[in-house]
């Protein structure tokens, strides 16, 4: 038990604002009339709907199949019909459209066939199965890290070439206002340990650390007895860690945890470390256990506009509106609806978005509780900001260099090290919106260097290009003049064995081959004044070429006549 | 006659290291000869690729060979500022704005699109496309593979039933990133009230 803990450099104590949503128990809403579901809820590649417009669903059906490893399914939250396959606005900061399946619910609620995974393989305990098959059931059933980056979970789990020492269960959740992850642990803490169980079992890691901050004593408590009641494997422990914005981050928590850092452009599979968030270790569970996709997640509903804050259990895909109307909304002026909590959070472009896999929060505040953004004024360098990052980076610096568009030196100072925690607006003196400038830089860098790829595929294509084409005039430069030398050595060839047949043949059977001759020459002329008049009529630029051709035929001919005039006089002579 | 005889033995030795030095900077001319153009292939990574033409050479390779031997460096339109910038600073020569003669510099990218029902086979933009980035064969319909497409617009002109629109790339949640916040903010408070043209 006696686990020495580790300090993370900086990091910030805002007010918290959990109390507010933690004086009811988790609550259901009622079923929505539709759902919104989009096909991309975890970070990489959208799943792919197979279903299509007029289906009829059952609740826990797969409607869009995972696309390789860096991808998960998405399944019917509810029984319904599919009423269409398009865009949409989700929950993303740019507010622009993306490819949603929308299920209009017929309120039966009506399973499919969901069999656990023990009865799905015939067999009583994980220790009977490879791990392949687990975690293919575990990406089956849609899951993904619920802690807000959304990355698949079975892909964390794959093994890697590094051994993994450690396994994270991450209940810190540090940010002010969000209370999700508290609240499942006070409610369910024995599908927390069962899933962290799971999860140690194919992580093959020798402890399991289930790490939540002080300031949730209700829920660490609750841990600890279920922890008992199950008898679980020792390994796992429950660690308390001190209350400090942002240790719920996953590489601070690595820190405090074990005193390694994730090294830059690493993941913390690099230093033997996994990390999975509590509601995501849950979700496992009932996977592995009861056979349920992910097709609900709890998300706080906080902020002084909203009258009944607290946890809802809410189907993925369930419209904001109706989110925000059986928890009390309060309409604003300016409307102002947050995605996640005060510091990381964004401010939702549009209302009808649906809540996806990966919205831990809602938060409506009224301008006094959270101001709108003030004026910023100007970096008087006071070095506040350095102090409070927690990854140790330059951010006054990586201001300067933003706001230059320095996007060199800003890599140079590490800005891709930067996890978007917020401390350093949160601390800046002068309200500059650091964080902002930092996405933006970062965005055009990705940019620029998707530009550079391009840019360089089109150079090879054009040079690829240039090469093909010298290629092909060369070859036909060569079979020009193979062609030529041909011609030359069968002329000479037939030139010989005319001089030789004129030699021996009768002058009469010359005459009739020369006449043979230029009935063929006739014909070719007939020919080609054919096609001479049909380009002329069609006003084709080849009519030129073709009265050339017409002339060099014509002059052939003439040339035959006169060799036969000149035979028969030879003939007439000799007789 | 002794003063021209001490000129004489300090001249030799001199003579000797000159002719010594010019041995061996010969030796090194032939040895260490650089194969190609490498200030070009600098140019050439330098500029976009679009291979369009704007600036009179065929293509951003004979470009780059033109600026090393010599021609202006603010031809390439697709490039626009960022490239003339990028150039004067590889060369160490002073920035000039670009030619409007060459063309303007797009504000978004662009990417040919060909109608396909207006379509008729005729290959001419397929002869066009400088890096290949059209398909199709004579007498069927043609595409234009918009991941390829630098957007040179050299396929508009040759085709015979105008139908290839150059349409812009349009913003999608995968290329999308943060806007920088806007600056006006930070402007001290008289200077605001200039800029708004309230009374002070």
């Amino acid at each position: 038990m006696n686990l020495t803990l580790h300090r993370f450099h900086g990091g910030i104590h805002p007010a918290q604002n959990k109390e507010q949503s933690t004086h009811q128990p988790i609550k259901s809403i009622p079923l929505p009339s539709q759902l919104i579901l989009p096909v991309r809820q975890h970070s990489g590649t959208p799943a792919k709907p197979i279903v299509s417009v007029g289906d009829s669903v059952l609740k826990g059906q797969v409607i869009a199949e995972a696309v390789g490893h860096r991808s998960v399914p998405i399944h019917a939250p509810s029984s319904g019909v599919v009423s269409a396959i398009e865009d949409r606005t989700t929950s993303h900061p740019s507010g622009l459209p993306e490819l949603c399946i929308i299920i209009d619910t017929d309120g039966l609620e009506q399973w499919c066939e969901h069999p656990n995974l023990f009865n799905k393989t015939d067999c009583q305990s994980l220790s009977d199965l490879p791990n392949e098959e687990i975690l293919e059931h575990i990406q089956n059933s849609g899951i993904a890290g619920l802690g807000g980056a959304g990355f698949p979970t079975a892909l964390k789990l794959y093994k890697t070439k590094h051994h993994t020492h450690t396994l994270i269960i991450n209940g810190a959740e540090c940010e002010p206002y969000i209370t999700a992850d508290d609240m499942l642990m006070r409610e369910r803490a024995d599908h927390v340990i069962q899933g962290a169980q799971i999860l140690l079992h194919l992580s093959e890691a020798k402890r399991c650390l289930i790490a939540v901050e002080d300031n949730k004593p209700e829920a660490i408590r609750a841990l600890h007895e279920s922890l008992q009641v199950l008898k679980v494997n020792p390994a796992i422990q429950i660690v308390s860690i001190p209350t400090v914005y942002p240790s719920g981050g996953e590489k601070q928590l690595i820190k405090i945890l074990t005193g390694e850092e994730v090294p830059t452009d690493g993941i913390p599979a690099d230093i033997g470390v996994i990390c999975q968030n509590v509601g995501t270790a849950a979700a496992v569970y009932r996977a592995v256990y009861f056979g349920e996709p992910l097709i609900s997640r709890i998300t706080t509903a906080t902020g002084d506009a909203i009258k009944q804050p607290g946890n809802y259990e809410v189907l993925i895909g369930t419209p904001l509106p109706h989110f925000l109307e059986h928890t009390g909304y309060i309409a604003q002026q300016p409307e102002r609806i947050i995605a996640g909590g005060s510091l990381m959070g964004f401010t939702l472009p549009e209302l009808n978005v649906p809540l996806i896999k990966t919205s831990n929060c809602i938060l409506a505040p009224t301008t006094s509780e959270l101001p709108l953004n003030d004026l910023a004024m100007e970096c008087i360098r006071c070095g506040q900001c350095v102090s409070a990052c927690p990854q140790g980076l330059l951010p006054h610096q990586l201001y300067w260099f933003s706001k230059a568009q320095d996007h060199e030196k800003a890599e140079q100072h590490n800005i891709f090290d930067c996890i978007e925690c917020g401390a350093c607006s949160f601390v800046c003196p002068s309200h500059i919106p650091l964080v902002q400038y930092y996405r933006h830089t970062k965005g055009e860098i990705r940019t620029e260097r998707l530009a550079q790829q391009k840019s360089e595929i089109a150079r090879q294509r054009y040079e690829n290009r240039n090469e093909r084409l010298a290629r092909i005039e060369a070859e036909r430069a060569a079979a020009r003049e193979a062609r030529a030398k041909a011609k030359a050595e069968a002329d000479a060839l037939r030139e010989k064995q005319e001089a030789e047949a004129a030699a021996t043949a009768s002058p009469d059977s010359q005459i009739e081959d020369l006449e043979r001759k230029i009935l063929a020459q006739q014909d070719r002329v007939t020919k080609a004044q054919k096609s001479h008049q049909a380009a002329q009529e069609a006003n084709l630029d080849t009519a030129d070429i073709l009265f050339k051709a017409v002339e060099k035929q014509q002059t052939k001919l003439q040339q035959l006549e006169q060799e036969l005039i000149a035979l028969r006089n030879n003939v007439t002579q000799e007789n | 006659m002794s003063m021209l005889w001490i000129l004489l033995l300090a001249a030799i030795p001199l003579v000797i290291l000159a002719m010594f030095s010019g041995a061996l900077l010969g030796f090194a001319e032939v040895r260490f000869k650089v194969e190609g153009n490498p200030i070009a292939d600098q140019l050439n990574d330098i500029l976009p690729q679009t291979q369009c033409g704007q600036c009179g050479y065929p293509g951003c390779r004979p470009y780059a060979e033109a600026i090393a031997a010599g021609e202006k460096i603010n031809k390439c339109p697709p490039g626009g500022e960022s490239t003339i910038a990028a150039i004067a600073d590889l060369l160490g020569v002073e920035p000039e704005p670009l030619d409007a003669e060459h063309g303007v510099e797009d504000d978004v990218p662009l990417v040919a699109f060909i109608r396909e029902e207006e379509c008729i086979g005729c290959t001419k933009c397929i002869q066009a496309c400088p890096v290949d980035a059209i398909v199709g064969a004579a007498k069927q319909m043609h595409t234009v593979i918009s991941d390829e497409c630098t957007g040179c617009d050299l396929c508009v002109e040759p085709c015979p039933v105008d139908c290839i629109d150059m349409i812009p790339v349009e913003t999608t949640i995968n290329d999308w990133f943060w806007q920088a916040p806007s600056n006006n903010l930070e402007l001290i408070a008289t200077d605001r009230q200039t800029v708004t043209g309230e009374p002070s």
